[in-house]
């Protein structure tokens, strides 16, 4: 697929924020996580955030799933308040830890929202095995949590966020406390799971090169107050090996990048 | 056999400790009854006859172990175990009352904690009254339980072990209380994001975060319902029981008999303690816990 194709899929807006803001009421004061942030986010497409840590991309990432109420502003998700959204299972959210429930063998743990969605029990070994087929975690199903690395659990992590067909998948610094070897291999995997299915991908980091590699899209972000800088189309083609990070022009993407992050002046202190 | 040494060892070493300083407090705490008693027949025994005979009176002050452990074989196995001088007979008076009492303290506490969690009202309201009813003397409690029971007709195992309850359900209840507020804020998020209902949160989540904290709970729980159930025999006149065991023992000086019902008494605890832990740890591997 080619960006054009990926940018003409994009028509339908899935998330629509107008001037949207929120503010914190904090013993120290009101903190402002996020000011005046207006985006529109396509269908299949897939965003990331970057920032350093304050700048309010995890919070936007949470409003869009109904976890923060926007105090300014207004956003809709599928063109829905995201609490109907949140209602209708419009969206499955991967956290930075994999939050696996500890007491749940992998495959239960997976077949958590299905039970709590009241699919029927043949219907949710179906898709169980599908999905821990997509995260190559087939074979690991009888496993707990603690049997597996930390790769694999936030792996399992995303097979739970795939297992009940929502559309939008947002993710917050998944794979942030994972070792660059590992961390490349499932961002490589997450590209060939993003091709093959057709969701729209809201993906927060902190890595310039992990965004660049990932996204259709970059949305810089800065903190005091929590705002957006920049927003960088990639020009990457969507076939997208390991070793395209060290073409010219993803290391221009990544500059842009950088550039917007200082503009943000978001390393003074 | 590694495990044998690390863990059996360290005990025995203790015991053995203990065994020691409770016979020089034997012979430091019955000499002087015995110097009485060697003055008045006239004898002047040597240092040697002297320390045999303070460990072996029949009404000391402070039994010696071998005494002690004597009374306790001959009560516990040498006797028909429905006789009233038996030990096995009075413990099962006694652990009755505290498994009976100790049932219903858990499921009392359990409801109290899972009310405490779900209604911000009843954490207010309850929580300072559940605290300050564990500082009455249960002393002063039992003999009242007993005798209004007794008034409307209710007499025998249920007002006893009512005490067991009064004693056991605070720690449930407090452990609970603490397990079903412990899932992480990013799993009770997550059950959010599937728009789970408070029932799904409770059963799928809740629950089982609790369950460590249940069985810890319950092994506190479990001692303090046999000691209601010990105390609950004392001012009551109760006639069978551990409690009552000690009560009349102690009427007629017999020490020993004091001793012997003691330690059965803590026997009977460690068994419950035991019990309760090794079921908690069999719930727990069932639960996928990392083997320790």
């Amino acid at each position: 697929m080619t960006v054009m194709e990926a940018t003409a899929r994009a028509g339908t807006p899935v998330v629509e924020a107008k001037g949207l803001g929120l503010t914190f009421r904090t013993n120290d004061g009101p903190v402002q996580a996020l000011t005046d942030v207006s985006l529109t986010i396509g269908k299949g497409e897939f965003v990331s955030f970057i920032g350093p840590s304050g700048c309010g991309k995890t919070t936007f990432l949470r409003v869009i799933a109904d976890l923060e109420k926007p105090t300014e502003g207004t956003i809709s998700v599928n063109g829905m308040t995201p609490e109907q959204a949140r209602e209708s299972r419009a969206y499955g959210y991967v956290f930075q830890a994999a939050a696996l429930f500890p007491w749940r063998t992998i495959d239960r743990n997976v077949a958590l929202p299905l039970e709590i969605m009241g699919i029927p029990a043949a219907e949710q070994k179906a898709r169980i095995r599908r999905v821990m087929d997509l995260v190559n975690l087939t074979g690991f199903e009888n496993k707990y949590p603690w049997q597996l690395s930390g790769g694999m659990q936030q792996r399992a992590s995303i097979a739970r966020a795939l297992a009940f067909d929502a559309d939008l998948l947002l993710m917050d610094e998944p794979f942030g406390a994972l070792d660059e070897i590992v961390r490349d291999h499932l961002n490589k995997q997450l590209l060939e799971l993003w091709a093959r299915t057709d969701k729209t991908i809201c993906f927060v980091t902190h890595s310039i090169p992990e965004a660049v590699y990932l996204s259709t899209r970059i949305v810089v972000m800065s903190p005091r107050p929590g705002r957006v800088t920049d927003v960088i189309e990639s020009t990457l083609p969507n076939e997208r090996p390991l070793h395209i990070r060290e073409t010219a022009e993803f290391l221009a993407i990544a500059h842009r990048v950088r550039e917007g992050l200082h503009a943000g002046h978001s390393y003074e202190d | 056999m590694d495990r044998a040494r690390d863990r059996i060892v360290p005990v025995l070493a203790i015991l053995a400790g203990l065994v020691v300083v409770w016979y020089i407090a034997a012979v430091l705490l019955n000499a002087p009854f015995q110097r009485d008693l060697d003055r008045r027949a006239g004898e002047a025994p040597d240092t040697v006859a002297f320390i045999a005979k303070t460990l072996s009176q029949p009404k000391p002050t402070m039994p010696a172990p071998h005494q002690v452990a004597a009374n306790f074989f001959e009560n516990t196995f040498l006797r028909k175990i429905t006789s009233n001088r038996s030990l096995v007979y009075h413990a099962w008076v006694t652990l009755s009352s505290t498994l009976m009492g100790f049932a219903f303290g858990t499921a009392l506490g359990v409801l109290i904690a899972v009310g405490i969690v779900h209604f911000t009202s009843l954490d207010r309201s309850l929580m300072p009254w559940l605290i300050a009813s564990q500082t009455i003397p249960i002393l002063a409690i039992a003999p009242m339980v007993i005798v209004v029971f007794a008034a409307i007709g209710v007499t025998g195992i249920i007002p006893k072990s009512l005490i067991s309850t009064y004693l056991s359900f605070f720690p449930v209840a407090v452990g609970m209380v603490k397990g079903l507020r412990s899932p992480e804020i990013t799993h009770l998020d997550l059950m959010h994001t599937y728009n789970a209902s408070a029932s799904q949160t409770f059963w799928k989540l809740r629950v089982p975060a609790s369950t460590p904290f249940l069985f810890a709970s319950m092994k506190v729980a479990v001692a303090a319902s046999l000691v209601g159930a010990i105390v609950a025999e004392l001012p009551t006149g109760a006639v069978a029981g551990i409690g009552a065991k000690l009560l009349s023992a102690s009427y007629y000086s017999q020490t020993i008999d004091m001793w012997s019902a003691l330690v059965a008494g803590s026997i009977v605890a460690a068994l419950l303690v035991t019990l309760v832990g090794q079921i908690g740890r069999l719930v727990d591997r069932s639960m996928g816990a990392r083997p320790a």
